[in-house]
C-alpha cells in the first residue's frame, strides 16, 4: 500500500516516523481549535465566558473551569427562538423528517440513474449524463426565485413536501455522478450472466447490482445528508411556519445582534445541529473513504 | 412506476404540512432578540385573546435581509403572509409592484390620519391608501457618553462637532477608546448620515432626499468626508466588523467615551440593568439639534383572501393600539409612531425624542433616515453607503468621496 | 408492449431528466433572459433593458474588488486545499496507528456549515476576543493576527476558513486514489533502487492525476459557490473588501432590489463556472470508452 519513505530499522526512518506524526497531530489541534472554541464556551457559563471575578483570563480556548451542562439544555428545550420558548427541539424533528425523505429520493433516485447510465448504453446516454453533471455546479442563489414560482404553480409552497422536492431536484445530480461512476466499474459480464438466467432491468439492478453497492451508497448518503441537513437558503425560502429546519431557526438564535447574547446558549445549540452531520461523519468517515477508492473519484 | 412512487410520497409528505387556518395571521419578521421578541409576544397574545391565532415567520440576520428574501419567495409563490416587517422605503416598493391590501376601513375606525405624523403617512400610505401599519419612530442620530467616563474627566456632551473632538482628545489622553464604532456600512452610514444632518437640515434635505446633483459634490459634503475622516482617527483599531450592540457595550463598561448609534442602543442599556440618562448619557449628535431623523417599522398588510381579511384588520388595530405601542416602544427603544401616547413611562432620552419630533415637524425639518431605509430606494441608498464605507476603510480624500458619491447615486438613478 | 419494454431505461431515467431540465437549463435559461430586463425588486419582463446591464455590472466599483478577491480566494482555496489535502494523505498513508481518528479530525469541517461554525471563525480572527488574545495571556505578548480587522488582508481570513473547511475532503479523494495506485509498478520502482521520495514525485503523483482534476473541478466549484464563509466572517467587510461574486450577486438581487444586475452578475459566474467544468466533462466522457 503505502511507501515507506525510507528503511524503516535506520535511524533516520525514525526521525522521519516522528516528524510525520508530529505534523499529523498539529494538523490535528488546528482542525480541532473551532470545535474546541465551541465546546469550551458551551459548556461555561455566562461569567465565566465575560471573565468575570474567579474567572480571569479567560479565553475562548481556555478548558472551562467549572464545567455546565445548563446552556445545552437551555438551547434544546427553552431557548426562545423569535416569540416561541420552546428550544430547538421542535426543528430538531422538523429536520430529521426533511433529510430522511430527502436523502432517500435523491439517492434512490441517483442510484437508478447511474445504474443505467453506466450499464444500458443507448444513443445520447454520455450527453445526458454530461448534462445532469452540470446541475451539479449551478449556484443555488440563482434558483431560488424561479425555484419560488414553480412551487407556486405545483401548489407546494410553504410546505415540507415542496422543501423535500428541491433538495431532490439537487441532490440527484451528485448522486448520479457518484452511481454512474461506480457502476462503470463494476464487469459487464455479472450483467450478462444476469441475464441469461432471465433477469430483467429491474431485477438485474435490485438483485445483483444494490447489494454489492454499499460503499457508494454510503458515500452518497452522507454527501446529500449533509448537503440537506446544512442548508438554510432552501429552507428559509420555501419551508412553512410549521416546517422550518434547525438551521433557520438556529440562524434565529445565532444571528441575532441585539440584546445581551448568551454565548454558551449559541454555542450550545450550534453544536446540538451540528451533531447529527459529525456523527454520520465519524460513524460513516471509513466508509466514505472507502467508497471513494472503489470508484467515485475515478477520472 | 418510480414516478407514482415519488408523487405518492411526496403527497403523504404535504399532509404533514397543515394548510393555513382562517383566522390567523402569519407574520414575517425579524424581530428575534430577547426584548424585541417579548414585544412581539404582546402582540401575538392581544390577538390571541380576540381569537386571532399568531403563525410566526421569523428569519433574523443581515438587519431584515434575509427576511426580505423569504419573503420575495413567499410572494413569488403566489403564497404572502399575511403582514410583514419592513422600513418605509421597502413598504413603499411593494406597493408600487401591487401587492400590498388596504387598511383604510380600519384606518378610518381608528383615526390613524390625526395621530400618525404625515411624515410617517407618507410611507404607510400608498396613491392616499393605508397599505402599512407604522408601529414605532426610531432616531438614529444620538450620541452616546460613558457618564463614568464623562464625569471623571469633567466634560460636558458636546453639541458640536468641535467640542465632540476636544472630548474625544481628553478621553484619549485619558486612555480610553474616544469612539466607539462597529465597522459595518450600515453603521458608518449611521455616523455619516448624523454628520450630513448637523452640516445643515438644507444640505441633507438637497443631498439625500432629493439626490441633487450639485448638492452631492457642494463644499458641504466634502465637509462631511472631513468629519468622517477625524471620527475614523478615534476609533479603535479593531472596530471592522464589529456589531453596533458590542460597541454599545464598550460605552456601557466604561471602555469608551463615546458612541454614534440609534436609540435602539438603549435597548443594551437596559439590558446592562443601567437607565438610560443616567449611567449612559445621551444627547442629539453634534448640529442636529432640532432637526430629526426617523426610521419606522411598519407591519405592511398583503392582499390576501376574503378568508384572511378579518384577522389582518384585527392585527392592524392591535398593533396600532396606545397599549402596544407604549409596551413595544418601552422594550425597542424607539418611540411610538402615535403622537398621542403618554410619555410618562419613557426614559428621558424618549421623551427628549418626543419633544423633538414635535419642534421639527413644526419647522420643517422632520427627514426620513437614509442609512436605515427612509431616505431612497435600497439601490439608491447602497450607492451612498458604498462610498462612505469606502471612504472610511481606506485613505481616500474628501474631495474624491465627495465626487465618487455624487458619480455613484447618479448612476444608480 | 415489447416496444414499451424496450424503453424501460430511458422511460426511468425521464422523470429526472425533466426535473434537471427544468431545475436547471430551465432556471439557467430564465436568468439569462432576467438579465436583460429592468427587474427590480421582482422579476418583471415587460421592461427590457439589453445588455447594458452586463455593462453597469461591469463597471460597478463592487463587481472589481469581488473578481479581484474571487482570484486571490480561488488560487489560494484551490491550491491551499490541494496541498495540504496531498501532505495529509501522504503522511496519512505511512502506516499510521490513529489514521482512524486523524482521518476523521481532518474530516469533520466538511460536516458543519458555516451557520454553525461562523460565530466561532468570528472569535478566533478577532483580535480582541481570539487568538491574539489568548497568546497574551498566555505569554507570547507580541504576537499579531488582526488580518481581519484590515480592508488588504481581510480576504485571506477567508480563504483560512476555507481551506480548513475542505481540505479534509480533498485529503479522502487524495487517501483513496493512493490506495488504488498499481503495486506492480512500485515493487519495479523499488527494485530499480528508487527511493522514498522520488518514488512519489516520479511515479505516485502522476498516477493521482485523476483525483488531482476531480478535486480542482469540485473545489474550484465550491470556490465559485462560497457564500456562506463571507458571510459568516465579515459580510463583505471591512467596507466591502472581501465581495466575492457569490456576495455580489446576492447583494444585487435581494438587498438593492436590482434584480437584472443580479441575473447578469449571475450569468458571468456561470459562464466562469462553464469554463471550469466543460472542459472537464469533456475529458471525463471522452477517455471512458
Amino acid at each position: 500500500m503505502s511507501v515507506e519513505v525510507t528503511n524503516p530499522r535506520s535511524g533516520r526512518a525514525i526521525a522521519n516516523r516522528i516528524m510525520v506524526y508530529t505534523f499529523l497531530l498539529l494538523a490535528a489541534a488546528l482542525f480541532l481549535m473551532p470545535l474546541a472554541a465551541m465546546v469550551f464556551t458551551s459548556l461555561k457559563s455566562m461569567p465565566e465566558i465575560t471573565g468575570a471575578v474567579g474567572f480571569e483570563n479567560n479565553t475562548i480556548l481556555t478548558p472551562p473551569r467549572a464545567p455546565t451542562l445548563e446552556a445545552w439544555s437551555t438551547a434544546w428545550s427553552s431557548a426562545c427562538i423569535a416569540v416561541a420558548c420552546d428550544g430547538l427541539r421542535v426543528y430538531f424533528w422538523n429536520s430529521i423528517v426533511m433529510v430522511v425523505f430527502a436523502v432517500t429520493l435523491s439517492v434512490g433516485l441517483g442510484a437508478v440513474n447511474g445504474y443505467i447510465l453506466a450499464k444500458w448504453r443507448f444513443r445520447g446516454d454520455n450527453i445526458i449524463f454530461g448534462m445532469l453533471l452540470f446541475g451539479c455546479f449551478i449556484p443555488f442563489q440563482i434558483v431560488l426565485i424561479p425555484m419560488a414560482r414553480l412551487l407556486g404553480i405545483l401548489d407546494m409552497a410553504g410546505t415540507l413536501s415542496g422543501l423535500i422536492f428541491v433538495h431532490m431536484c439537487y441532490g440527484i445530480p451528485f448522486t448520479t455522478l457518484f452511481f454512474r461512476n461506480f457502476y462503470v466499474t463494476i464487469p459487464d459480464e455479472l450483467i450478462k450472466a444476469g441475464r441469461i438466467d432471465g433477469a430483467g432491468f429491474w431485477s438485474i439492478f435490485l438483485l445483483i447490482l444494490v447489494p454489492v453497492s454499499w460503499p457508494i451508497f454510503v458515500v452518497s448518503i452522507i454527501w446529500q445528508f449533509t448537503n440537506v441537513w446544512n442548508d438554510f437558503l432552501f429552507g428559509a425560502s420555501f419551508a412553512g411556519a410549521d416546517a422550518r429546519p434547525l438551521m433557520v431557526a438556529l440562524n434565529n438564535l445565532v444571528n441575532t445582534s441585539t440584546g445581551t447574547k448568551a454565548y454558551n446558549v449559541d454555542m450550545a445549540g450550534a453544536m446540538i445541529a451540528a451533531l447529527p452531520t459529525i456523527l454520520v461523519y465519524v460513524v460513516g468517515g471509513r466508509y466514505f473513504v472507502r467508497g471513494l477508492t472503489s470508484g467515485a473519484v475515478k477520472g | 412506476m418510480k414516478l407514482t412512487k415519488t408523487f405518492a410520497v411526496l403527497a403523504c409528505t404535504s399532509a404533514l404540512a397543515a394548510p393555513a387556518i382562517a383566522d390567523e395571521v402569519e407574520v414575517l419578521h425579524w424581530w428575534t432578540s430577547g426584548g424585541e421578541a417579548a414585544a412581539v409576544s404582546v402582540l401575538k397574545s392581544d390577538l390571541e385573546g380576540k381569537g386571532t391565532g399568531w403563525v410566526d415567520m421569523a428569519v433574523a440576520g443581515g438587519g431584515g435581509d434575509a427576511a426580505m428574501t423569504t419573503l420575495r419567495a413567499r410572494v413569488t409563490a403566489g403564497d404572502p403572509p399575511t403582514a410583514a416587517q419592513m422600513l418605509g422605503m421597502t413598504v413603499r416598493e411593494w406597493a408600487d409592484e401591487g401587492f400590498l391590501g388596504n387598511l383604510n376601513d380600519v384606518a378610518a375606525a381608528e383615526g390613524w390620519d390625526d395621530v400618525i405624523p404625515p411624515a410617517v403617512q407618507a410611507f404607510g400610505k400608498y396613491d392616499g391608501n393605508w397599505v402599512a401599519a407604522p408601529v414605532n419612530m426610531h432616531r438614529p442620530h444620538w450620541v452616546w457618553g460613558s457618564a463614568k467616563i464623562f464625569s471623571e474627566l469633567g466634560l460636558e456632551m458636546p453639541s458640536t462637532w468641535d467640542e465632540f473632538f476636544a472630548a474625544a482628545d481628553k478621553i484619549q489622553e485619558a486612555g480610553y477608546v474616544a469612539v466607539a464604532q462597529g465597522g459595518q456600512a450600515w453603521q458608518e452610514a449611521t455616523v455619516w448620515e448624523a454628520v450630513v444632518l448637523g452640516i445643515s437640515p438644507d444640505l441633507y434635505r438637497t443631498a439625500i432626499i432629493e439626490a441633487d446633483d450639485a448638492a452631492l459634490r457642494s463644499e458641504g459634503i466634502v465637509e462631511s468626508f472631513e468629519i468622517m475622516r477625524k471620527i475614523r482617527g478615534y476609533v479603535d483599531p479593531n472596530f471592522a466588523g464589529r456589531d453596533w450592540n458590542l460597541a454599545t457595550a464598550m460605552v456601557i463598561n466604561g471602555e469608551a467615551g463615546m458612541q454614534i448609534m440609534g436609540d435602539w442602543a438603549k435597548g443594551e442599556v437596559i439590558a446592562a440593568g443601567l437607565t438610560p440618562g443616567v449611567e449612559v448619557l445621551c444627547d442629539v449628535a453634534p448640529g442636529t439639534q432640532g432637526s430629526f431623523l426617523f426610521n419606522t417599522d411598519f407591519f405592511a398588510m398583503f392582499d390576501v383572501g376574503d378568508d384572511k381579511q378579518m384577522a389582518q384588520q384585527n392585527m392592524a388595530a392591535s398593533a396600532m393600539s396606545v397599549n402596544f405601542q407604549e409596551t413595544f416602544n418601552l422594550a425597542k427603544g424607539s418611540i411610538p409612531a402615535r403622537t398621542d401616547v403618554p410619555g410618562d413611562k419613557f426614559d428621558v432620552c424618549a421623551q427628549k425624542s418626543m419633544a423633538d419630533l414635535a419642534e421639527a415637524t413644526a419647522s420643517n425639518t422632520l427627514f426620513g433616515s437614509l442609512a436605515h431605509g427612509h431616505g431612497q430606494p435600497a439601490a439608491i441608498q447602497a450607492a451612498y453607503t458604498d462610498v462612505v464605507t469606502q471612504h472610511f476603510n481606506s485613505d481616500m480624500s474628501a474631495e474624491d468621496a465627495a465626487a465618487a458619491l455624487a458619480d455613484a447615486v447618479m448612476a444608480a438613478k | 408492449m415489447r416496444l414499451l419494454r424496450n424503453y424501460v431505461p430511458q422511460l426511468t431515467l425521464l422523470p429526472s431528466l425533466i426535473l434537471v431540465a427544468i431545475t436547471v437549463y430551465g432556471f439557467i435559461a430564465l436568468t439569462m433572459v432576467l438579465s436583460l430586463t429592468r427587474s427590480k425588486m421582482l422579476p418583471r419582463f415587460d421592461r427590457w433593458e439589453g445588455f447594458s446591464n452586463y455593462l453597469k455590472v461591469w463597471n460597478h466599483p463592487r463587481w472589481e474588488v469581488a473578481l479581484e478577491n474571487f482570484a486571490i480566494f480561488g488560487i489560494l482555496y484551490i491550491g491551499g486545499t490541494l496541498l495540504i489535502g496531498l501532505v495529509l494523505a501522504i503522511f496519512l498513508d505511512q502506516r499510521i496507528r490513529i489514521e482512524g481518528s486523524l482521518r476523521t479530525i481532518y474530516l469533520y469541517p466538511m460536516a458543519l456549515s458555516f451557520i454553525v461554525t461562523g460565530v466561532a471563525w468570528q472569535w478566533i480572527m478577532s483580535p480582541d476576543l481570539g487568538l491574539e488574545r489568548a497568546f497574551h495571556i498566555w505569554g507570547w505578548e507580541s504576537f499579531r493576527f488582526d488580518w481581519i480587522k484590515q480592508s488588504d488582508l481581510a480576504i485571506y481570513c477567508v480563504v483560512i476558513a476555507g481551506v480548513w473547511q475542505a481540505s479534509g475532503f480533498v485529503m479522502a479523494l487524495f487517501l483513496a486514489a493512493l490506495r488504488g495506485v498499481n503495486q506492480e509498478i512500485l515493487s519495479a520502482a523499488r527494485m530499480d533502487g528508487a527511493s522514498g521520495p522520488s518514488i512519489y514525485w516520479h511515479i505516485i503523483i502522476p498516477a493521482l492525476r485523476p483525483a488531482f482534476l476531480t478535486a480542482i473541478v469540485v473545489q474550484g466549484h465550491l470556490a465559485i459557490k462560497s457564500y456562506d464563509l463571507v458571510v459568516a466572517l465579515t459580510r463583505g467587510g471591512p467596507g466591502f473588501s472581501t465581495e466575492l461574486p457569490s456576495t455580489f450577486m446576492y447583494e444585487f438581487t435581494f438587498s438593492r432590489n436590482e434584480m437584472a444586475l443580479g441575473a447578469s452578475s449571475a450569468v458571468m459566474m456561470l459562464v466562469l463556472v462553464m469554463v471550469l467544468i466543460v472542459p472537464y466533462l469533456y475529458s471525463e466522457l471522452r477517455n471512458e470508452r
